[in-house]
């Protein structure tokens, strides 16, 4: 392999977005690292995207701004992008390539690992087992978060994502135990990265929190390194160092369009609204990456935050991550206006890992029941409101007030806490029940007798 | 060893161009540099070939050697296969990560089959037998649940000149010779056939036997026939794994192949983790004993993802032959469908609609032809049933993928984002779903359970639609306005969904319900609507009904009556002469 590090090339092609085009080179692999210096003597590095017989198509990840044809230089390194990866990463602040942004030098690297991580083996996977406690009951009742899996929080513009993840973030406890934090930023604004630095930083944590920020202002295409190298990251300190990895991933929507920008240019066909066809496997290949593998102890847990595009569910973004995620957490506009926090949407959101982690020797024997039937009863407070807007409320059935009552508390005594507010896993399902009571105990079908006996506290018990 | 075919010229992503390529011919397997990474001929064109590789081409370059054996892309049959999880071209997962640990690494050449093995081999024919394709040579015990026939693969047929004796074989051992009269050949405990290509058969036969699933919605509302198909479309989150996962654990499928295309890997090894330890419903045995599984998940290479789907279909009906009904769950084709997307995308091709290529139909086509209950070529019958699930983008159902699939299926089970956001699982809508099999099915039920199956099954659907009718103007105006008998049916069709449609995955009981009792169950709440439609006109509120002991006895029979406690249930069923009586009004 040590052919390629002998030559130099010198001038390119074609330059276009954050692509060059560059001839006349010999024996030069796919996905390999380049390395380009420009007549300025800046130094940046790029991936080829496709090579041919004596061409190549490099994506630059520095961005090409002040690239020319003449004058720069540049190298093929015949082999995939690594970074070096170590513990100390824990603390430190970097942009999205892994380079540190904070004035020190880099952390000694205890290894080199290739951005793309590896392809874990399904019969090497251990199925996630242990839930964690978020102290938010929407979700720890609802939406119960287990510790590997991979949740996503689907929002909009002006919606409350990143308060709720930086309050996830502080509260989050399996059985007591607390995680390392790695969090990439992409595309977003230094004020967004600024409130969670910040927040780590009052809750004294922020010696335990890696940090890969790509902002705004960084060339986009940067972004579409940054999560592999926080993941990266990630991979080591829970598959190495066996610990337990919550990896929070802003914004999603930013890394979506800087796909999207790249392919366009490539001329691509696409698929729907100009994202690629191929979004569903680059997003895949991020987010497989949650998980536990057996033998090993710890554990990487995917937070991602998306906003969607004029809040529309069924945009490709949220679409495609809705199908891989392991669930979803909707925040939902109309709550958030009424003063709501956190705007969980009692509907549309899911854990699809809760159903094999709560019950009976796991969380308490009323849960899954009590969740069920919390979902299925707000399923017909949201018909009856309808039906209220349109014949008015004073023409409805006395059984159709007590659900509109149901449906009030529910969200502004369940879903509603404080930021800072823990709720314990118990005190939330006693919630749960407390607001269930105000329905009449035949309506709670999806409860056996037996539960509804030892927990319903609804007048006709009294 | 395979010979140098050519050089690599080009490399995007999964997809290779190889120059000096004269020799190579379509659909040829070949392999790809250094690391003799796997891949298929695709496109052929002026000197070069056009390869899709099943590996990560990562460090692929010009020039790089290509390497083939001239032979189309194969799977292994023989004893083995179940239990067994593979990737998309038949690699052997479990060896892979005794062999290399946590994740999978490139270049690995295993033979799917185990060589070391040995198999109980017990000869059924004898030497001096004519045997054709198909015949049965002998048996192996392959798992507690299956015995597997080694038969004469397709294509030849002769005179047994020797049978091995009862013993102790690998897969490779020589087992019988056969004299075809072009000389002889050696048969052995395994074959080899094309993944491309489907096994042939004698004739389709109509499919009469319904495939009890154990799910009371599909079962009974919208049957599938052994040897049918059926697609399951749905929006994220909407229950198509779950439905697909019931039918690995209950369907009473012989052979279960379960296709993981394009889907999480915490699916797959929540399959691996717990079906080893579930029990099979009729015969006590662990599920994974009559289970393949074929993974290629979301992370794993794309190119792989088209092929995982033929390579399930051929195992399917490698067992078929065995006279076996083997179910083919495939979660999802709308994976497969973008894979080939994108492959054809790189080939350059022109796409028709969402830029799927134009032969999206025809490869649909292909694949739902393969299933069907056949009569074999040793004159046996066996069926293949494919329950596939579709993931149409923004859960519409309009897209290309699900509208193509419904032209080759008979029947389609919708799930619906509403009643998946208020948990009424499984989510199959009762308006949008449909199967063609009611009629094939119908003697089946009539026989075994009741001839009363089909009338009841028309009355509740009726009473379903008359709910929908009625549930439009109630949306309008309130349902205050109903005549009681209206609301009734309102109150009758809010039971069902309660007491019937909804079944719980995770709840022990509820999981699973035989055919009896879902019968039961049908009667038991028709016969509730006749008596309350009488108490209604003699003066009844309907607004008492959801208060009476009856109604909430019937809410909670799923659970309440186990399978084992049958004959309770038939005792409750009396109870409905005297419920009404009782009641003062
Ligand atoms: N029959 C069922 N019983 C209980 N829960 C179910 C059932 N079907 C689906 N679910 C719930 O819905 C979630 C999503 O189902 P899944 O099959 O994974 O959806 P899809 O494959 O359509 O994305 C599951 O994790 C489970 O919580
Ligand atoms: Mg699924």
């Amino acid at each position: 392999m040590s052919e390629y590090d002998l030559r130099e090339y010198q001038g390119l092609e074609e330059v276009v977005g954050p692509i060059f085009i560059i001839r006349g080179i010999h024996s030069v692999g796919y996905n390999q690292l380049v390395e380009i210096t420009d007549s300025e003597g800046r130094y940046r590095i790029g991936l080829t995207l496709e090579v041919g017989q004596g061409y190549a198509v490099v994506q630059v990840l520095g961005g090409t701004a002040g690239l020319s044809l003449g004058n720069c230089r540049v190298r093929f390194r015949g082999r995939p992008l690594t970074i070096g990866v170590s513990e100390e990463m824990l603390g430190r602040v970097f942009n999205g390539l892994g380079e540190p942004l904070d004035n020190l030098p880099a952390p000694l690297a205890e290894e080199m690992a290739d951005v793309n991580g590896l392809t874990i083996n399904p019969t090497a996977r251990d199925y996630p087992r242990n839930i964690i406690e978020t102290g938010l009951s929407a979700i720890d009742v609802m939406n119960t978060l287990v510790r590997g899996q991979k949740l996503p929080i689907f929002s909009g513009s002006g919606l409350p994502h990143n308060t709720i993840a930086a309050q996830i973030a502080r509260q989050a406890r399996v059985r007591g135990e607390s995680f390392c934090i790695v969090f990439a930023a992409m595309g977003v604004k230094y004020d967004t990265a600024r409130f969670f630095l910040r927040g780590f930083e009052e809750s004294g944590v922020l010696e335990r929190v890696a940090v890969f920020l790509s902002l705004a202002d960084s060339p986009s295409i940067e972004r579409l390194m940054t999560p592999r190298v926080a993941l990266t990251c990630a991979e080591f300190l829970a598959f190495r160092k066996n610990m337990h990895v919550l990896v929070i991933m802003t914004d999603m929507a930013n890394y979506c369009e800087a796909l999207r920008e790249l392919s366009t240019i490539r001329g691509e066909i696409p698929a729907r609204k100009g994202y690629p066809g191929y979004l569903y496997s680059d997003l895949a290949s991020l987010y497989e990456r949650a998980g536990m593998v057996k033998d090993l102890a710890g554990s990487i847990t995917q937070l991602p935050i998306l906003t969607m595009p004029n809040d529309d569910i069924t945009h490709p973004i949220p679409d495609l991550t809705g199908f891989i995620t392991e669930g979803q957490i909707v925040l939902e506009r109309e709550l958030s206006v009424r003063g709501i926090y956190p705007p969980i949407a009692g509907l549309p959101s899911l854990s699809r890992l809760m159903k094999d982690n709560i019950g009976k020797g796991l969380t308490r024997e009323d849960h899954p029941a009590l969740a069920a039937q919390l979902f299925s009863c707000y399923a017909h407070v949201k018909d009856i409101r309808a039906l209220a807007a349109i014949v008015g409320e004073e023409e409805l059935a006395p059984l159709d007030h007590l659900y509109l009552q149901f449906g009030e508390s529910f969200e502004r005594d369940f879903l509603c806490q404080g930021v800072d507010q823990r709720r314990s896993l118990e005190e939330s399902l006693d919630l749960g029940w407390e607001i269930l009571s105000l329905l009449p105990r035949e309506e709670l079908v999806r409860i056996s007798e037996e539960m509804l006996g030892k927990y319903y506290r609804g007048k006709d018990e009294r | 060893m395979a010979e140098v075919v050519g050089r690599v010229y080009r490399v995007s992503g999964p997809v290779v161009e190889v120059e000096e390529a004269w020799s190579l011919s379509m659909l040829e397997v070949v392999e790809v540099g250094n690391l003799h990474l796997v891949g298929e001929v695709v496109h052929l064109k002026t000197g070069h070939a056009f390869v899709q590789v099943y590996e990560d081409t990562t460090s692929l370059k010009p020039g790089d050697p290509v390497y083939s054996n001239h032979e189309p892309l194969s799977v292994e049959l023989g004893p083995g296969l179940l239990g067994s999880i593979f990737d998309g071209v038949q690699r052997p997962l479990q060896l892979i990560r005794e062999k290399q640990g946590m994740a999978i690494a490139r270049g690995i050449h295993l033979p799917p089959l185990e060589r070391t093995r040995r198999w109980e081999f017990a000869p059924v024919a004898s030497a001096g037998q004519q045997a054709g394709p198909g015949a049965i040579i002998g048996e192996v015990q392959e798992t507690g649940l299956v015995r597997h026939l080694i038969m004469v693969p397709p294509g030849l047929s002769g005179r047994l000149v020797w049978v091995a004796p009862p013993g102790d074989y690998t897969v490779e051992d020589k087992i019988a010779v056969l004299d075809t009269g072009q000389g002889q050949v050696p048969l052995r405990l395994f074959q080899r056939w094309p993944v491309r290509r489907s096994r042939p058969y004698q004739r389709k036969i109509e499919p009469n036997e319904p495939l009890l699933t154990g799910q009371r919605v599909i079962d009974t509302l919208f049957p599938l026939a052994k040897g049918g198909s059926v697609a399951v479309p749905g929006g994220f989150g909407t229950g198509k794994t779950v439905v697909q996962h019931q039918m690995a654990r209950w369907s009473d499928a012989d052979i279960v192949v379960f296709v993981g295309c394009g889907e999480r890997g915490n699916e797959m090894t929540d399959v691996l983790l717990s079906f080893p330890s579930l029990v099979d419903p009729r015969q006590g045995r662990p599920l994974m004993e009559r289970t393949i599984l074929v993974a290629n998940t979301s992370n794993m290479p794309v190119a792989a993802r088209e092929a995982s789907i033929y390579t399930g279909i051929t195992l399917a009906e490698y067992y078929r032959d065995m006279g076996y009904h083997v179910a083919l769950m495939a979660d999802s084709t709308s994976r497969w469908a973008e894979a080939l997307r994108e492959l054809s995308g790189r080939l350059e091709e022109m796409p028709l609609e969402e830029g799927f290529p134009a032969y999206l139909p025809s490869r649909l086509a292909e694949f739902y032809e393969r299933a069907g209950a056949v009569r074999n070529l040793n004159g046996r019958s066996g069926s293949i049933s494919i329950i596939a699930s579709v993931s149409p983008p923004g859960g519409d159902f309009s897209e290309p993928v699900t509208a193509h699939t419904k032209r080759f299926i008979r029947a389609f089970w919708a799930l619906d984002r509403e009643l998946a956001n208020a948990r009424h699982y499984p989510a199959i809508s009762w308006t949008e779903s449909y199967s063609e099999y009611l009629e094939d099915v119908q003697n089946w039920w009539h026989e075994k359970i009741s001839p009363e199956w089909l009338s009841l099954r028309y009355a509740i659907m009726e009473i379903l639609q008359k709910e929908q009718k009625l549930m439009q103007v109630v949306k309008l105006i309130g349902p205050d306005v109903l005549p009681p008998s209206q609301r009734l049916i309102l109150e009758t069709a809010e039971l069902f969904k309660n007491a019937f449609l909804q079944q719980n995955a995770f709840e022990p009981v509820d999981a699973f319900t035989s055919p009896k009792k879902q019968l039961l169950m049908l009667k038991a709440i028709m016969r509730f609507h006749e008596k309350a439609e009488m108490a209604v006109k003699n003066g009844l509120a309907v607004s008492r009904i959801r208060q009476l002991p009856i109604y909430q006895k019937l809410l909670r029979m799923k659970t309440n009556y186990p399978e084992d406690a049958l004959d309770r249930l038939e005792e409750f069923l009396k109870e409905f002469e005297t419920a009404f009586q009782q009641e003062e009004f």
